[in-house]
């Protein structure tokens, strides 16, 4: 007994310390109560150097916390709870979020730089007049190949991925509605397709796919295909970018035929309470040299375009990730869909997964 | 009288955890396994569940799954346990086995992947013996291999805790009467350790069947589980009713374990 | 004595075969590449980066503090319902006791952090630090109950029963007899709950808020840019800092039962 006693007291002096360390540490962070922005954000998907600019340069502490999917994020601010003054979901999670009615209108007499973005990428369907979003990275749905293993004329059309040849050598993105997608595209349908029958018949086009399927993942895409596990897979244009940066040998592809066309949107949810720092902040971000120094950091396709005409020539000419203009018309953004719509599509897509031969 | 006022104490803190976060949240997830993706009342995702085959032959394979991967674990750790027990300095090696659970799953799959991927160490080491790099990672290999790996600990930790149990004098009484090694082992020692062997398997069969992260890094999601399909219902489709409805059918599965696994009525009085 | 050797071999190969990840990891926390492919030559670099990282530094501290914080309180629960279970002679009620017990540890992390979220939303408490640590410390509990509750059926009847005959009360049989018996049961509880807090993800992150975010939470999202090695370095000082623990703590407590065994005339392990 006097073991376990002196035990209990050791450890709760370790997590005394610890508190205390915490604490300090939380005050050489600059934290208190009034001046913060809680900001919820994928994980790194910012500069670091660029919040410690903003922290510099006004005063404000940034409070970032990381989420790992839409929906997870969704969940939480719909249940209460949290304090979020700043979120970035993708655009039908901002539809669905309006409809919800969890968003405040931007007030945009208090923010800048707003002519800075280009015209393709505001005012889309999911938030007409851009009234509660500001677009902060933008891309598409594509086709990643190793010039090892195969040729740029082979990878044209999504129809070339059921070509026999590719057995075992596709890697595909954890995602029905991509998925399903690019199977609907490739049929000539609408990636936003609700019709159940059309739906069944590309799941069925998409288990002729599987033989050629090696794996069905998620952020370890960007892994296998570095090492150079698969020779092809499908996946969103910022992942591709990150795979190329780390193999050279990769390139990416948007089929001809269209794909879909992705935006993360800056957004403020019901639970803001720091609405002056959050203006800051969307301001801050506006600012062409600071949008540019993050896209070169993150490596996804900004919509600021006077932020693109700031970042090398090299990367302003890239078609993979600023293709052209027709490219990104002939390219559909995802509507929300209501949720029996959604549901069919992640259960196909389960049947799909589960699909062996 | 004394004795149950202290008991009744022991009970309250207990209790009261038993009943905010067990009963409460088991009641909500059956409440809410009788709601449709909008909100209405329905019996539809029982009906769902044992009518379309997709969830049938997912329970089935994350059955025969766990069960591989229970087996496997078992056959491991089942010595491990047992040579630990006679081993030098015990309990240090007993907590070097639990060590490697303090690293993140997610780590340790990504240090897998290095391992098994096509110019990974396997492939590397294979390659030396002038043998071509093959496919290891989203194999049924690989996907058992790594998720017996996760649970080793889990289940050494209760056989050798059941090891240490056993008296003995059991052990030297049965070789003084002649038993031979292996009938020594299959008449006395087995039997004896029996109930910690039931805990490893509760412990890590269960688990096994709502294996999600693995199933995806590893096994490339060509394995799907039924927490697989949980994580979806509750992440992506947002239907938690359905995942509640496989949330239940899990829970129901392990009583059903329980059951199966659990102390008979011991043979008079206390033990 | 030809055994032993046989033996040794096999308990190496197991230990073999639980480190290689480990030991993988660390090593390409040394790699001047950036991802966890072809050893790109040695440097410090990617240990500098962490110690340079405020951010990650705070959250291992918050960790650790909540590990510990959360292990501590629910070894004390988890002891006091064992000895409770231990009590109740109806088995219906025990059997019904254990069965809720093993509930959290068998569902699924997704639906506890899911069914968590609306449990402190509902009751309006803030989701942060405290929320975090009331649902680390529930679903630890019931593994330090499976593991106390074996060491308190172990210990015999008998033995409490002459200790109440010479005159010991109730709480004297408690403190002298019956904790001392079960401390073995209750420092693996302990270890494995702090194992469970410490490798948690699901369940923290719908029920965190307000800046506070575990380590696990942290490496989730990292993850989808890829992980760094900073986290292998990471991993790597955690690692070699347990281990230390581990060893240390385990001598000291070598020492102590050595000197304890001579005077009771030497009991061979």
């Amino acid at each position: 007994m006097k073991k376990l006693m002196s035990m209990i007291v050791a450890i709760l002096a370790v997590v005394a310390g610890l508190a205390l360390w915490s604490a300090n540490l939380k005050k050489t962070q600059g934290a208190t109560g009034e001046n913060t922005l809680n900001f919820a954000n994928w994980g790194d998907y910012i500069d670091p150097a660029l919040i410690k600019k903003f922290e510099k340069q006004t005063g404000y502490h940034v409070n970032q916390e990381t989420f790992d999917s839409n929906e997870a994020m969704y969940t939480k601010i719909q249940q209460g709870g949290t304090s979020y003054d700043l979120t970035v979901p993708s655009e039908y999670m901002v539809e669905k979020m309006i409809k919800a009615k969890m968003l405040i209108p931007l007030d945009k007499s208090k923010l800048t730089g707003l002519k800075n973005f280009g015209s393709l990428y505001m005012n889309r369907s999911f938030d007409p007049g851009n009234k509660y979003s500001l677009p902060y990275f933008w891309g598409t749905l594509g086709i990643i190949y190793n010039d090892q293993y195969v040729k740029r004329s082979e990878v044209e059309h999504w129809e070339d991925l059921w070509n026999k040849k590719w057995r075992g050598d596709i890697m595909l993105i954890d995602s029905a509605r991509d998925i399903l997608g690019f199977s609907l595209v490739s049929m000539g349908k609408s990636m936003n397709t609700t019709n159940p029958t059309t739906l069944q018949l590309a799941k069925t086009k998409l288990d002729a796919l599987s033989p050629n399927v090696k794996a069905v993942v998620a952020d370890e895409i960007k892994m296998y295909m570095a090492e150079g596990e698969a020779p092809l897979a499908v996946d969103w244009s910022g992942e591709a970018a990150d795979m190329m940066w780390d193999n050279s040998h990769l390139h990416y592809v948007v089929p001809t035929e269209g794909s879909n066309l992705w935006f993360d949107n800056f957004v403020i949810p019901k639970t803001a309470k720091h609405l002056k720092a959050v203006y800051a902040f969307l301001n801050f971000m506006n600012d062409p040299k600071n949008a540019a120094q993050n896209a070169d950091y993150v490596g996804y396709s900004t919509p600021n375009d006077a932020a693109l005409r700031r970042l090398p020539k090299k990367v302003q000419n890239d078609k993979q990730f600023y293709p052209d203009q027709d490219v990104i018309r002939r390219s559909e953004v995802y509507k929300d869909l209501a949720p029996k719509t959604v549901g069919l599509y992640n259960d196909l897509f389960l049947e799909f997964k589960m699909f062996r031969k | 009288m004394k004795k149950s006022t202290t008991n009744a104490a022991f009970y309250v803190p207990y209790g009261l955890w038993l009943a905010l976060f067990v009963v409460a949240p088991v009641l909500l997830i059956i409440y809410q396994s009788f709601f449709d993706i909008s909100g209405h009342f329905t019996l539809g995702n029982y009906a769902t569940y044992f009518q379309s085959g997709t969830y049938i032959l997912m329970t089935i394979n994350s059955v025969v799954y766990a069960f591989i991967i229970t087996a496997v674990t078992l056959l491991i750790s089942y010595p491990t346990a047992y040579l630990l027990h006679y081993a030098k300095h015990k309990q240090l090696w007993l907590l070097l086995i639990i060590l490697p659970t303090w690293i993140n799953l997610l780590l340790k799959a990504y240090a897998f992947i290095g391992i098994f991927s096509q110019d990974g160490g396997v492939n590397g080491f294979l390659g030396m013996f002038g043998i071509a790099p093959k496919q290891f990672l989203f194999t049924d290999f690989s996907f058992i291999l790594v998720a017996s790996y996760i649970e080793i600990p889990f289940m050494i930790l209760p056989i050798f805790n059941g090891i240490e149990e056993l008296d003995q004098g059991y052990v030297n009484a049965s070789r003084d009467l002649g038993a031979k090694g292996w009938q020594t082992f299959t008449r006395v020692i087995l039997p004896l350790t029996m109930n910690g062997v039931k805990a490893g398997v509760q412990a890590v069969f269960i688990p096994s069947l709502s294996l999600f992260m693995l199933t995806r890094l590893i096994g490339g999601n060509r394995v799907i589980t039924l927490g697989t399909a949980i994580e979806e219902h509750f992440l992506v489709t947002m239907n938690w009713g359905m995942g509640s409805t496989i949330g239940v059918v899990l829970i129901i599965a392990m009583f059903l374990i329980m059951f199966l696994t659990g102390e008979r009525k011991r043979k008079g009085g206390r033990a | 004595m030809k055994k032993w050797k046989w033996s040794n071999l096999y308990l190496i190969f197991v230990f073999i075969l639980l480190y290689v990840p480990i030991f993988y990891l660390v090593g390409y926390s040394f790699s001047a590449g950036d991802s966890m492919s072809n050893f790109h030559g040695f440097t410090w670099q990617h240990y500098l980066d962490l110690f340079a990282d405020t951010r990650m530094i705070q959250i291992v501290v918050d960790t650790l503090l909540l590990a510990l914080l959360s292990s501590l309180i629910a070894t004390i629960i988890g002891t006091m319902g064992a000895l409770a279970i231990h009590r109740t002679s109806r088995p219906v009620i025990k059997n019904t006791v254990l069965s809720m017990n093993n509930i959290l540890m068998v569902s699924p992390d997704v639906i506890i952090g899911a069914s968590f979220l609306i449990f402190f939303t509902a009751l309006k408490i803030p989701l942060g630090f405290l929320s975090v640590l009331m649902s680390h410390i529930a679903f630890s509990i019931p593994i330090v109950v499976l593991m106390v509750l074996p060491k308190l059926k172990e210990m015999r009847q008998s033995m409490l029963d002459a200790a109440r005959d010479l005159g010991s009360t109730t709480t004297q049989v408690l403190t002298h007899i019956i904790m001392p018996f079960i401390t073995p049961g209750i420092l693996s509880g302990f270890f494995m709950a702090f194992t469970y807090s410490l490798d948690d993800f699901a369940v923290t992150f719908f029920v965190t808020g307000n800046g506070f975010q575990t380590l696990a939470v942290e490496i989730y999202a990292r993850a989808r840019q890829g992980i760094s090695l900073e986290i292998n370095a990471l991993s790597g000082v955690m690692f070699i800092f347990a281990l230390l623990l581990v060893i240390g703590y385990y001598f000291i407590q070598q020492g102590a039962q050595t000197r304890k065994a001579k005077h009771k005339g030497g009991e061979t392990l």
